[in-house]
């Protein structure tokens, strides 16, 4: 039972109403916070070269402007390689597990992730499409942009599927959540399919880079690519903890939330752009990297119980944590070469997860 | 307070409500009777507004219903829908408080709580407020969705309710402590219009009843108007013996016995 029929009886008052403002496990949030920090120091600490906590503080306070003395090397590997990487892995993992909670709530259903609405699937195919068919467009937009030039295709290729998902959907008429569902399942496959022929037509060289990007990696991370991501994540992040109300009367059917006056059609379109946001410019960045979305909302859920005010917010620091553990395993387990962060964001995380499933379903 | 003039629904081609008028008061319990398919619920969801095309004219407080916005209506109108699928295992206290959410903005005020409490007293679900929603039987899941839906409006001074054959899934002390609980409500001027199945408990409490055939009004009025032993003839195609109740002024409705053994066999004998 739980802590109400251990007090004493002479308190009964107060205690009848906290039966109301229960919140299970309380500190459930502050140590996520804390296991963030944490995961933070650790991981910029960790790989070929060893950095202290100490260490870190002191770069940190050089770069500040403070003056102290601080090894150069060192400076310049937390500076320029591992602290944008880290920050790279909080922000899309943030963002892919804010976004996976917030599209489940929409859907009512536990079992969506961003991906369902077509977004990783329309951003796959962009950049393998580009990747494999060297078209004098694509050319161009690499002489213009860069190394970002895949980035950038995948995101829009991320932002044209979602829209045309939720066109469709909308001109299919009443039961848009439904549709959606099935249009998204739809358009996933086609994506699939001619994906598929791209990895048909491609040769060697293409292929290991159709696959570095179909697993994911953050290889590529630095503060141009931190700061790239930083304004879509934060919108994200900032704007669905406002729709957790939203999302909650959503869990009692649609009808029950427009008349607890959700507006339906707005939440709708918010929830979509949002998700596209930070999902679409985080496979930009980092290809796709699955599991983060669909599986960190449960685990907190199991944790925090369903109330979307906190699943949300929980969601964003479980994503970061989880993401910037897996990504210094990724780098230092085989080093000096590295593992996709997809394969083990899964092969980590689905005994993990099966466990506490597990652990749960016992109680 | 609920004004209906001569609504009419169709959806492709057929026509599922048809010249339905209609007033309910404050204070008054409006029931909706009548066969499967007659258009109940149709008739309920123009009135909270869940179906939007329909000719005619709908009023709230003598203002046509599409001028508000559904932050408006969620202010003073509740409704306790038929069904209840709830996704996520919500804990019984938060379910509640979602009634009242239209009335805060992040965090729920000491009155929000206050109400949430007294609700779930109401409906006799107190002890189940630290329960997970969805491990509840049907008819527990019906009284939390009732409380959730009374601590809405509860603060309001003139609300409207609305439900959707409340009593489904309880057993009979509960359909009559539903009811009572909806009647209490009429006396604080609220108006009540509910759909309903047994005839009896909208005679006992209602205190105008509304029968609808095939999306037409077959009878509107006082209970002793509307249920005749001819309306239910026509409505429900079953003959009925009406008896006075022994205490209170309503009939009271008892199926003759087998009407229908000769018409409809159940075996086909060769």
């Amino acid at each position: 039972m739980s802590s109400t029929t251990i007090d004493p009886p002479s308190t009964t008052k107060p205690i009848q109403k906290s039966v109301l403002r229960t919140t299970i496990n309380p500190w459930l949030m502050p140590s996520l916070v804390v296991a963030l920090f944490v995961t933070i120091v650790l991981s910029v600490g960790i790989g070929a070269v060893h950095v202290t906590p100490y260490e870190i503080w002191l770069i940190l306070r050089k770069a500040m402007g403070g003056s102290v003395e601080v090894d150069g090397t060192k400076e310049a590997i937390l500076l320029v390689i591992r602290m944008p990487r880290v920050c790279l892995a909080i922000l899309i993992g943030a963002g892919l597990a804010i976004s996976g909670a917030a599209i489940q709530g929409l859907f009512r259903n536990p079992l969506a992730d961003p991906g369902l609405v077509g977004i990783s699937a329309g951003a796959s195919l962009a950049a393998v499409t580009m990747i494999v068919l060297e078209v004098k467009f694509f050319q161009t937009l690499t002489g213009l942009l860069g190394m970002y030039a895949l980035s950038v295709v995948a995101f829009g290729g991320a932002c044209v599927t979602a829209f045309f998902v939720y066109r469709i959907a909308r001109m299919a008429g009443k039961d848009l959540i439904t549709t959606m569902l099935l249009t998204g399942i739809a358009i996933n496959a086609l994506s699939g399919a001619l994906t598929g022929v791209m990895t048909y037509l491609a040769t060697d060289e293409q292929l290991r880079n159709i696959t570095f990007w179909s697993l994911g990696s953050l290889g590529g991370a630095s503060w141009t690519s931190v700061l790239g991501i930083l304004p879509f994540t934060v919108i994200a992040l900032a704007g669905i903890p406002r729709l957790a109300k939203s999302l909650n009367l959503l869990a009692l059917g649609e009808s029950q939330a427009s008349m607890l006056g959700v507006n339906l059609k707005s939440v709708k379109r918010q929830v979509i752009i949002f998700a596209t946001m930070a999902v679409g410019t985080s496979v930009a960045v980092a290809g796709i990297i699955g599991f983060v979305g669909l599986v960190i909302p449960h685990l907190i859920r199991m944790g925090v119980g369903s109330d979307h005010r906190r699943v949300l917010t929980g969601s964003a620091l479980g994503g970061a944590i989880v993401l910037t553990l897996a990504d210094s395993l990724a780098r230092t387990l085989v080093a000096p070469a590295e593992l996709p962060i997809g394969i083990l964001t899964a092969l980590i995380g689905t005994p993990v997860f099966l466990w506490i499933l597990f652990q749960n379903r016992r109680r | 307070m609920l004004d209906v003039r001569n609504i009419s629904y169709r959806i492709r081609n057929r026509k599922l409500l048809d010249g339905v008028s209609f007033q309910a008061k404050p204070g008054e319990m409006l029931a909706i009777v009548g066969a499967n398919g007659a258009g109940k619920s149709t008739l309920l969801k123009l009135c909270t507004r869940e179906l939007i095309k329909f000719t005619g004219e709908i009023q709230l407080f003598n203002k046509q219903i599409n001028t508000y916005s559904d932050k408006d209506l969620s202010l003073f109108r509740a409704v306790l829908p038929q069904q209840n699928s709830v996704v996520f295992p919500f804990l019984v206290s938060e379910l509640v408080l979602m009634g009242r959410y239209p009335h805060f903005e992040f965090h729920p005020s000491e009155q929000d709580y206050a109400i949430a409490e007294m609700a779930l007293k109401k409906v006799g679900m107190w002890e189940f407020a630290s329960r997970i929603f969805t491990t509840l039987s049907g008819g527990e899941q019906q009284r939390v969705q009732l409380a959730r839906v009374l601590a809405q409006i509860w603060d309001v001074e003139q609300g409207i309710l609305f439900l959707d054959e409340p009593t489904t899934g309880l057993d009979l002390l509960h359909q009559h402590q539903m009811l009572e609980l909806a009647h209490e409500f009429t006396q604080k001027g609220f108006c009540v219009v509910v759909i309903l199945h047994d005839l009896n408990l909208a005679a006992q409490y209602a205190d105008q009843i509304v029968m609808l055939r095939a999306g037409q009004i077959e009878a509107v009025g006082t209970p002793r108007d509307v249920i005749t032993e001819a309306t239910i003839k026509r409505v429900f195609n079953l003959n009925v013996w009406l008896i006075e109740h022994p205490e209170m002024d309503c009939p009271m409705v008892i199926p003759q016995h087998r009407q229908f053994t000769d018409n409809q066999p159940l075996t086909n004998r060769k």
